[in-house]
This record gives structure tokens, C-alpha cells and sequence, in this order.
């Protein structure tokens, strides 16, 4: 027997297929990142039973629970928009789960004021859905998922519906709840951030598809995908290595690095790794081009600058820069990254 | 454009329409024998047929939510095919003369009826002219208005909290009576309250289904109907009692579903 999940994930729609295939170990959180419509819910959905399955499997702890019906799934699911039952107390809600899976009316509340009390909760048993504030609704959500004690924990985009400030306390109270939880937990998100506070492992899907997977930090470092760099900040390329000097696909530009590679590769650097001068840059010809400014705008207290012309990049600078340089849109200016901040690694 | 003024080709007929509307009512109220009200209202056939009306108006509602919810749920949340036609089904009795419905009755569920015949021959069970046959025929022109009304309300529940439900580990049956039926409640409760309406004024249907027996199968409207032949003072009296009940149901309904925006 695995303990753990595996599932393959073929659900068809119309145009859109989504082929996955996920694997989790108990007591890991994985999540599910990728753009709008790129199956992540569908994937959630699938696995809770709430969409049929054209082909594959989903099974847990070695267990195939892919032909049981959804209420007889051990399988917990927090919504996105937590679908708290309006005209239940909180305690109702939470105890729903129990009782209907059989618990005695009275252990399935004690069961429910314990969970409310663990989401930090006390208190606010007889609270009504609409007298609860956003975060509040989500832990009432989350502790009716807990409740049934499933062993797979299924979030959609538990945090989307927060306010920012509200958002980072209950995403530091999610990340205590899912270390806890001995299950396998998925959750889907499109902010790259909830991914890499929550989750172990980070899964990312494109168009129904897998593009990348693997820990937080190592995604961030080598991205696979426009959108996965897009997502983590970086500049991407990829092209043609030999030694330490990669021919860019569709661009006239050489790029540098300082480890030697071989082959088909991506190329990733920072934005704040790009430096933007008036002057051709000294030194050798590689890791340098004139590049037209297509855009200009505020990030944090840098100025992001969108680079056109042979490469596709952006640039952090100082705001200072932008009037020494003139970087204003269609003026053209020098860039340059050193072969120390390029990281090079095989497609 | 500024609110409150209204082209004069509008106001005239609107205050008309009005005035059609309000004053039969009011003719009621002041042509009513107020000194002999008391006297009226105790006799005993004003008390039995009210007390028909009322009782037979309750188990005609009884019997619409019990047929009428389930219906409604197939309506809104059903996959069948047909489901448009089904609906449109529904709603036959509704834009249907109630003598017709009356008459309809009786070729099913009369002596000789396909189904009356069947229940007399094994259960000796006869509808018409019974005060079962009052409700049935009730519930018959009643039951559109309680089906619809709750039919709108489900579509108005996310499924989604259904969804939610089912992955609690509850029933099809379970999410339904504790979750959608709750949810759906005040949609029912508008629903039965016209249908108790609707089935408190019934007439044509019922006199032709059910017959005009005094405390057997007489209703209110049938008696206002009979008394205006023979003392038109008393049919004041016994319309001037069902506009009361409809007026408190009216104010009952207007606080919770009917107010408007």
C-alpha cells in the first residue's frame, strides 16, 4: 500500500482537455498554479468527484476512490468563495460533515466546537455566514472541511476572496492548519505567492497540462515556462548552449554564463540583474544589446523598465536612471547582464 | 426627467385603472349591513361554509407542497428531456377556465371516470361531490401557483452549495432537506400562501367537480354565489368576510416577499 495520493486526471470539455497527472505523499501540500483556465479547478473538482473523469484513476492511500460517489469520497474541500450554508449557525455548518457521515447529533457538535475553537474561533459558534467577516468565514470553511477528517484536503483559491491585509494573517494560520493536517492537501491558486508560503511542492498547469513541478524555491530559480517566470519575476529565454555561451533562439544576442552547459537550454536572469547605460558597456560583445524602451512604470520603489528590440527583457533601475538615461517609451538605450546572474540550465 | 411627473395620456387611465380597482371592494365595505353584521356572520351555514372554506383551502395547500415541491425540484434541477414541456404542462391549469378543470376531473376521477371507476370498484373510494373532491379540485387549480413560485426560488440557489453539501458526505436527500429546502424556504412559503389564496376563492371548479352541498362541499365562494339568488344582503356579508382573509394574507405576504424595490 502508498500512503499518499496518485491520480491521473483526464477530464474533456468541449475544446479543453485536461490531462494531469499528480502524485502527493501524505502530509505534503501541494499546489496547483497556473493561469485562469488552466484546468485547476477542473483538477480540484475532478478529484472531489464533482466532475466525471473521461479517463485515469485517483487513488488514495492505494485505495481507488475515483468510482465512489463524491459523499462517500474521504475528501475535504474548502471553496473559493467558502459556500458557507446561510441559514446554519457556524457550529451547524461545521457539524454538517459529521452528522452526515453518522456521528450522533451531539458528539458531531462537541467535534464542531473543537474545530472552531482550533481555527481560533471560540466564541462565534452561533454566528450566522453573513454576521462572519471574510477571514473569519474562510477558517468556518476550513474547519467544516477538517471536520469530516478527510484524508485529502482540497483548498480553491482559499485566500482569493480576502482583502490584502486580511489575507496574509489567514495565510499564516492556513500554513499552520495544512502542516498539521497528516493528509494530502492540494491547493489551487493563481497567486505565486500563497503558492510558495502554503505549499511544499508547486505544481504548475498550462493549458490542462503539467509544465513544470518541483519545491518553491527551486521553480522560482529555474522556471519552465513564460508564465512561471512571468510569476516569479525573472527574465526567460531559451536557446542553444556551448561552454559557457548561449546562442538565444530568435535573437542576435549571446548571453554568458559562468558554468558551462551544453545544449538546448533556458536561460533565466533578474530584472534587477539588467543594468541600462547611455554609452556602449565595456568588455566583451556577449551579455550586451541596444534595446528599445517599451514601457516605464512603478514597482515598489524601483522603475520597471520593459526592454524591446532583439531580446524581450525587463529592467529594475533606480528612479534616478530614468531621467539620466532618458527612459522614456521608444527611446533607445544599452543594456547588460554579467555572466555571474545569468543561470543556465537544461530544457 | 424628473420623478413624480407624468404625462397626462398616462394619468388618466392609470387613476381609472385605479379607481377600477379599488372601488368594488370599497362598494363592498359600504353597502355592508353593518347593524345586522354580527347576527349574519353567527349563523350556522356562514360559520360551516367558512369553516369548509378554510380547512379544504390548508389540505389543498397540504397536498400542493407535497406533489408540487417535489415537481418544482424536478423542474429546476432535473436533467431529463422534455423539461420545457413538462413546465408548460404545469402550468395548463392556470390560463384553463376552472369549469373546464371541473369537468376534467370528472373524466378522470368521476363515477365512470378512467381512474374514479378503479377506485371505486377496489377501493370503493368516490371523489365527486365529497369534500375530498373540494380539495382535489383546489389542489388542481391551485397547485401551478405553488410550483412555479418554488421553481423560481431553486433556480436561485447556487448549486454550488449542493456541491459543498456532497462533498460533506451528505445524501442527495440529505442536501435536499437540509439544505436546499432551507434555503428555498421563504420561496415556499410565498408559493403556498397564493396557493391557499387561489384555493380560498375557488369556484368553477369546485361546483362542477365537487357540487354545492351545504357543510358537505359548499365553500364560501359557492355560498356567496347561492346567496346572492335568494338574499343578496348575506352575499354582501360572506364576501365581505373573504376579502378580510385576503386582505390579512395580503399584509401578511407584502411585509416579507411582495414589497417591492
Amino acid at each position: 500500500m502508498t500512503a499518499g495520493l496518485q491520480a491521473r486526471l483526464v477530464v474533456r470539455r468541449g475544446e479543453f482537455v485536461l490531462d494531469l497527472s499528480l502524485e502527493a505523499a501524505a502530509g505534503e501540500v501541494v499546489a496547483l498554479l497556473g493561469p485562469n483556465g488552466a484546468g485547476k479547478t477542473t483538477a480540484l473538482r475532478a478529484l472531489a468527484g464533482l466532475v466525471p473523469l473521461a479517463e485515469g484513476h485517483v487513488r488514495l492511500d492505494g485505495e481507488p476512490v475515483h468510482r465512489l460517489a463524491v459523499e462517500r469520497r474521504p475528501v475535504g474541500v474548502v471553496f473559493q468563495d467558502y459556500l458557507l450554508f446561510p441559514h446554519m449557525t457556524a457550529l451547524d455548518n461545521v457539524a454538517f460533515g459529521p452528522r452526515c457521515r453518522g456521528v450522533p447529533r451531539r458528539r458531531a457538535r462537541r467535534r464542531a466546537a473543537e474545530w472552531l475553537r482550533r481555527v481560533g474561533l471560540e466564541g462565534h459558534e452561533d454566528r450566522r455566514p453573513r454576521e462572519l467577516s471574510g477571514g473569519q468565514a474562510q477558517r468556518v470553511a476550513l474547519a467544516r472541511a477538517l471536520a469530516v477528517e478527510p484524508r485529502l484536503l482540497l483548498l480553491d483559491e482559499p485566500l482569493a476572496a480576502l482583502d490584502a491585509h486580511t489575507r496574509s494573517q489567514i495565510r499564516s494560520g492556513l500554513r499552520r492548519h495544512l502542516a498539521d493536517f497528516a493528509g494530502v492537501a492540494i491547493v489551487v491558486t493563481h497567486d505565486p505567492l500563497d503558492a510558495m508560503a502554503l505549499a511544499d511542492r508547486l505544481v504548475v498547469v498550462e493549458r490542462g497540462r503539467l509544465v513544470q513541478q518541483g519545491p518553491p524555491a527551486e521553480v522560482a530559480r529555474r522556471p519552465r515556462s513564460d508564465y512561471v517566470a512571468r510569476l516569479v519575476g525573472v527574465n526567460l529565454c531559451r536557446g542553444r548552449a556551448e561552454g559557457r555561451l548561449i546562442a538565444l533562439h530568435g535573437s542576435p544576442v549571446r548571453l554568458e554564463t559562468d558554468r558551462p552547459v551544453q545544449g538546448e537550454v533556458f536561460a533565466a536572469f533578474a530584472p534587477s540583474s539588467v543594468a541600462l547605460c547611455a554609452e556602449r558597456p565595456e568588455g566583451g560583445p556577449h551579455g550586451r544589446w541596444r534595446a528599445r524602451v517599451e514601457a516605464v512604470e512603478r514597482h515598489g520603489d524601483r522603475i520597471r523598465v520593459e526592454l524591446g528590440g532583439p531580446l524581450q527583457a525587463s529592467a529594475d533601475v533606480a528612479p534616478a536612471a530614468v531621467a539620466e538615461l532618458g527612459l522614456v517609451e521608444g527611446n533607445e538605450v544599452w543594456a547588460r547582464v554579467e555572466a555571474a546572474e545569468v543561470r543556465a540550465y537544461p530544457v | 426627467m424628473t420623478r413624480g411627473r407624468v404625462p397626462w395620456p398616462l394619468v388618466i387611465p392609470a387613476a381609472l385603472g385605479l379607481a377600477f380597482l379599488v372601488l368594488p371592494p370599497a362598494g363592498l365595505v359600504l353597502r355592508a349591513p353593518w347593524s345586522t353584521l354580527g347576527a349574519r356572520l353567527a349563523e350556522p351555514q356562514v360559520l360551516a361554509a367558512l369553516r369548509l372554506s378554510l380547512v379544504t383551502a390548508t389540505l389543498a395547500t397540504g397536498l400542493c407542497l407535497l406533489l408540487g415541491v417535489p415537481l418544482a425540484w424536478a423542474l429546476a434541477r432535473g436533467g431529463f428531456r422534455g423539461r420545457n414541456l413538462v413546465r408548460a404542462l404545469v402550468t395548463v391549469p392556470l390560463v384553463l377556465p376552472p369549469v373546464v378543470g371541473g369537468v376534467a376531473l370528472l373524466t378522470v376521477l368521476g363515477r365512470n371516470g378512467i381512474v374514479g371507476r378503479w377506485l371505486e370498484a377496489a377501493f370503493g373510494v368516490t371523489l365527486p361531490f365529497s369534500t375530498a373532491g373540494v380539495v382535489l379540485a383546489e389542489a388542481f387549480v391551485a397547485m401551478p401557483f405553488l410550483v412555479i413560485s418554488v421553481e423560481g426560488a431553486l433556480r436561485g440557489v447556487d448549486p454550488r452549495y449542493e456541491e459543498a453539501a456532497a462533498t460533506l458526505g451528505a445524501s442527495r436527500w440529505t442536501i435536499f432537506r437540509r439544505v436546499t429546502l432551507p434555503m428555498v424556504a421563504p420561496g415556499v412559503a410565498a408559493g403556498a400562501i397564493l396557493c391557499w389564496a387561489r384555493a380560498l376563492g375557488e369556484f368553477g371548479a369546485t361546483i362542477t367537480f365537487a357540487g354545492n352541498f351545504p357543510g358537505r362541499t359548499q365553500t364560501m365562494p359557492l355560498a356567496v354565489y347561492l346567496a346572492l339568488e335568494t338574499d343578496p344582503q348575506a352575499a354582501i356579508v360572506l364576501s365581505l368576510v373573504l376579502l378580510a382573509v385576503c386582505t390579512a394574507i395580503l399584509a401578511l405576504l407584502r411585509d416579507r416577499w411582495v414589497s417591492g424595490p
